[in-house]
């Protein structure tokens, strides 16, 4: 339907990304306003259990492409899936994650479609036209753009996560359950995928983290990395890095913030013996609060951080360990 | 092996970025430029494929004529010849009309592997390699770590960064390949690289050149377009927390972390 807001639901490992939860929150606002619906699209093999899910926060149609070809992910089928389903359906407005998969599928769809995208947003909302605009940091966040789309439709955006606000979930709304046709053959993957490592790490992606605890040159030592290792257990956090930290082999390449790693938006990023760099800001400074631990008063980490412990993180950090495991006790 | 990398020049990391009072785009009077940091990993990967399967180095780069110097880093870093796409009209577009106007040039080339930054770090869009990928007719890979190409050099074997892990995969060539940090270390210009550079071949081409019409390029065959540019939002300042050490300072940040910030 010409008015319909549709979300693209990545799943990882069975479970449905949070981000997905985030853009139906917020999808929902839209299609009220469009007056159309909000639709997710469910891709993936024995996945039709999850659609359920999707309803809770506001999907009132979830389409299921089930097959074995999409058990795991490869961007020419999903890609092919998407576009004859958008083909055939024209939807309005099409929204991603802008996860490592979101944004690896979302451009190539756009192509497909001769449509624009706007990439890794944090905030999108309706013109009085009812047409998608789009907030963007570029720069690695020192300037923020305002995009509007042109006439080929759908408007598709992807959007950064934990940028927009989730409701709650409603668990007595059911969505309609459309089971979609998937006309891919394996022939038509060009990617053929042999094995998939893991990393060792149980915690969630440094990209979707809500807590990170962070170390940099001023760890002084792969070794001393344990002592953020205990702080993010206790906090349910991700450890990340400078790349002051990666360059010096103490911490693996996926995990530097900053313009050249990833760029993160946790609601706490606790950044300890990082001194600031410009770089490394702007990988972190879109997150909700900021914690700097640095013993030198004047580095420029302070100058970001809600709040700040100006001393010797190696005192510090296993102290405010033991606070809130303390605090979490007391729960 | 013939590999192109796609390389963009864009104002060095360290910038700062200000933006005009109307808001309708940054001030570029001060800015330094330099070649795109991930397309830099490229650059390298594509000599490394060279060195052990012969073939050639194209780079190619679209953007105004101060372009040059990146493409030159380029060539000293090794590379064999460049097509430089320069022309106003080109200027100003979204990632859909930059993908149109260098898929354009590569259509009239000849290719094994494309290469390509994960993403630009000016408008940090990570789109133009996939979108190139697609109007070409070509496979993908993004986020390359590793990488092998068959004897046969009909296919390669890439690692390639996904969540929580790497996927190991055998994508059939030509392909667009996005290039980031741990692929390699990027070498740096040797000066005789350097003097022999400016000997290279370097191909200057405007948008008639490659048949595009002026509504499928820059501004006018762009799908988004900004309205407005602002600054990043400000933070509060911050509060130093004082106190005789951890012991006092401490017990204070956790209490603001629950009250006030509410986010433990
Ligand atoms: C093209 C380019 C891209 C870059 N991309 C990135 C990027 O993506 N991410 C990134 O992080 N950087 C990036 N950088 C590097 C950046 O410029 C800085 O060099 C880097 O961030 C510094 O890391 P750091 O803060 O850990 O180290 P430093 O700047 O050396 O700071 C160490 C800090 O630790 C403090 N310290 C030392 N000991 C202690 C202690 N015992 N207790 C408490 N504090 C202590 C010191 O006071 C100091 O402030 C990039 C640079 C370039 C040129
Ligand atoms: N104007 C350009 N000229 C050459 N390559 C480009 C250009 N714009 C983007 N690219 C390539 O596409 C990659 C991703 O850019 P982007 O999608 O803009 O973030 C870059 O790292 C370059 O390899």
């Amino acid at each position: 339907m010409a008015n319909s807001v549709w979300v693209f639901a990545e799943v990882k490992e069975g479970k449905i990304k949070k981000v997905v939860f985030e853009m139906l929150s917020e999808g929902k606002k839209m299609a009220e306003k469009t007056g159309g619906d909000l639709s997710a699209l469910l891709l993936g093999h024995n996945v039709e259990s999850l659609a359920e899910q999707l309803g809770h926060y506001g999907a009132d149609k979830v389409y299921v492409a089930d097959n074995e070809v999409l058990k795991d992910y490869t961007s020419d089928a999903y890609n092919k899936v998407l576009v004859d389903l958008i083909k055939a359906n024209e939807p309005a407005i099409v929204l991603y994650g802008a996860t490592i998969l979101g944004k690896d599928l979302s451009p190539r769809v756009a192509a497909s479609l001769n449509v624009g995208l706007a990439a890794d947003c944090t905030g999108i909302s309706l013109d009085d036209d009812g047409k998608l605009t789009a907030t963007r940091p570029m720069y690695a966040g020192k300037a923020y753009a305002n995009l509007s789309f042109s006439d080929s439709k759908p408007n598709m955006a992807s959007i950064r996560p934990n940028a927009l606000p989730m409701s709650e979930p409603d668990e007595s709304k059911k969505p309609d359950v459309v089971k979609v046709d998937v006309n891919v053959s394996a022939g038509d993957i060009r990617t053929k995928l042999k094995e998939i490592t893991k990393t060792a790490s149980e915690r969630p992606d440094l990209t979707e983290a809500e807590i990170i605890v962070s170390g940099g040159r001023g760890m002084k030592g792969p070794e001393n990395f344990q002592l953020l290792e205990d702080l993010a257990d206790v906090l349910e956090a991700t450890v990340g890095a400078s790349r002051a930290a990666v360059d010096a082999g103490w911490r693996p390449v996926e995990d530097q913030v900053g313009q050249t790693g990833k760029v993160v938006s946790p609601n706490l990023y606790v950044a300890c013996g990082i001194s600031g760099a410009i770089q490394h800001l702007a990988g972190m400074s879109t997150s909700k609060y900021i914690v700097a631990i640095n013993k030198d008063p004047e580095a420029p980490i302070f100058q970001k951080a809600d709040y700040g412990i100006v001393d010797d993180l190696m005192k510090v950090v296993p102290v405010l360990t033991e606070e809130i495991k303390k605090l979490k006790a007391e729960e | 092996m013939n590999v192109v990398v796609c390389v963009k020049q864009v104002p060095d990391t360290e910038s700062v970025i200000k933006i005009k009072p109307d808001g309708s785009e940054i001030i570029t009077d001060d800015l330094k430029y330099v070649m795109n940091p991930y397309d830099e990993f490229g650059v390298e990967e594509a000599l490394k494929v060279k060195e052990k399967m012969s073939g050639t180095v194209t780079i190619l780069c679209m953007g105004p004529s101060r372009s040059v110097e990146t493409i030159r880093t380029g060539l000293a870093m090794g590379a064999d010849k460049a097509v430089h796409l320069d022309d106003p009209s080109l200027e100003g577009g979204d990632s859909f009309a930059a993908a149109t106007a260098l898929a354009s040039v590569l259509k009239g080339m000849e290719y094994d592997l494309i290469f390509c930054g994960k993403q630009a770090v000016d408008d940090d869009s990570s789109q133009v390699g996939q979108m190139l990928a697609e109007m070409l007719g070509l496979p993908h890979v993004s986020l390359i770590q590793k990488l092998e190409i068959a004897d046969d050099k009909k296919s390669a074997t890439v690692h390639s960064q996904v969540e929580g892990g790497m996927a190991i995969l055998d994508v059939s060539l030509p392909a667009v390949l996005t290039t980031q940090k741990g692929l390699n270390e990027p070498r740096y210009a040797s000066l005789p690289g350097i003097m022999k550079a400016k000997k290279k071949p370097l191909e200057t081409k405007d948008a008639a050149a490659l048949g595009l019409s002026s509504d499928s390029v820059g501004c006018a065959g762009s799908k988004t377009m900004i309205t407005t540019m602002t600054p990043p939002p400000q933070r509060a300042a911050g509060k130093v927390i004082e106190g005789e050490g951890p012991q006092e300072t401490v017990p204070k940040l956790v209490k603001l972390l629950r009250e006030e910030a509410k986010i433990i």
